[in-house]
C-alpha cells in the first residue's frame, strides 16, 4: 500500500513539476503548482508528518497558491516571449543542473544507515510536535509572528504606494 | 493482505524525488521568462528542501526536523507576500513581466 502510494503521489508531483516548466502561461503553471504541492502533502502523511501535511494544504496549496494565482489573474499576465538570452541561460544551466542532480544522487545513493518508511510505523501527533514547539522553541515562533507583522506591513506598502493619491482625488470628489 | 501492507518504501528514494524537485526548480529558474513563474519555481526548490527534512525527521525520529518544516513554510509564506507585492510594484513601473525587459535597476 506505501509503496503503491508512494509511486501514485511522486508520479503526481514529478508530473506537476514537468507540467510547470512546459507551460507557457502562469496561470496553468500555478494549478500544475499547486497540484506538486497536494501530492507533497500526501508525501508527508506517509512520513508520518500529519500536521506538517495540513498545513501543507492549508498554508501553501491554500493562501500562497490563491496568492499566485490572484497576482497572475490581477496583472493579466499572458505568454512569456523568448529571447536569445534565454536559450543561452538554458544551454549553461542544463548541464550544471544535471550535474548537481548527479552528485546529489550519488551520495544518497551511496549513503547506508538510511532506513525504511511503513505505514505501520506511529505518526508523529501534533501534540508531540506542539509540546516541543511551545516549550523549547517558544521563542523562535513568537520571533516568526513579529516576520509575518513586518512581511504584511511591507506588502501594503510596497503594493499600495498609490494609496495616498487615490484617497487624495477621492477626497476632491 | 497482509503482505501487501507490509510493503516498504526506502527512505533513499524520498531524498531522491527531494533532489529532482529540486532541480526541477532550479531548472524553472533558469528558463523560464516570467517573473510570476520564476517565483514559482523558488517555491518549487523550497517544497522539494522540505520533503528531505520531513524524510530526515522520520528517519531520526526527530520533532524538530519537521518543526523547522513548519518555520520554512512561514518564512515562505511571508516571502510570497513580500515578493507578490514586488512584483506588482515592478509591473506598475515597467508595464510588463519579461524578465529580459527588465533589465535597468533604475526606474
Amino acid at each position: 500500500m506505501h509503496l503503491i502510494m508512494f509511486f501514485v503521489f511522486a508520479g503526481f508531483c514529478l508530473a506537476g513539476a514537468i507540467n510547470l516548466l512546459l507551460q507557457s502561461h502562469p496561470i496553468n503553471s500555478a494549478l500544475s503548482l499547486i497540484v506538486v504541492m497536494t501530492s507533497l502533502a500526501v508525501l508527508y502523511l506517509l512520513l508520518g508528518a500529519e500536521f506538517l501535511a495540513a498545513a501543507q494544504v492549508i498554508v501553501y496549496a491554500g493562501a500562497i497558491m490563491v496568492l499566485f494565482t490572484f497576482v497572475v489573474m490581477l496583472l493579466n499576465a499572458d505568454r512569456e516571449e523568448r529571447t536569445m538570452r534565454s536559450r543561452a541561460a538554458s544551454m549553461v544551466g542544463f548541464p550544471a543542473v544535471v550535474v548537481i542532480l548527479a552528485v546529489i544522487a550519488t551520495v544518497i545513493l551511496q549513503t547506508r544507515g538510511l532506513g525504511v518508511a511503513r505505514l505501520s510505523e506511529g505518526i508523529t501527533s501534533t501534540t508531540e510536535l506542539s509540546a516541543v514547539l511551545f516549550t523549547k522553541l517558544l521563542l523562535p515562533f513568537e520571533v516568526t509572528s513579529v516576520l509575518i507583522l513586518i512581511a504584511i506591513l511591507g506588502a501594503v506598502a510596497l503594493a499600495g504606494h498609490d494609496g495616498d493619491k487615490s484617497e487624495g482625488r477621492k477626497g476632491e470628489q | 493482505m497482509s503482505s501487501f501492507l507490509s510493503q516498504e518504501v526506502p527512505l533513499s528514494w524520498y531524498l531522491i524525488l527531494s533532489a529532482i524537485l529540486f532541480s526541477l526548480g532550479v531548472v524553472g529558474f533558469l528558463v523560464k521568462r516570467n517573473l510570476i513563474t520564476i517565483f514559482m519555481s523558488i517555491e518549487l526548490m523550497l517544497n522539494g528542501v522540505n520533503l528531505s527534512f520531513v524524510t530526515f525527521a522520520h528517519q531520526w525520529h526527530a520533532v524538530k526536523g519537521q518543526i523547522f518544516v513548519f518555520f520554512v513554510m512561514m518564512v515562505a509564506a511571508a516571502e510570497a507576500a513580500v515578493g507578490l507585492a514586488i512584483i506588482i510594484a515592478v509591473f506598475r513601473a515597467r508595464g510588463t513581466l519579461a524578465v529580459d525587459r527588465i533589465d535597468r535597476m533604475k526606474l
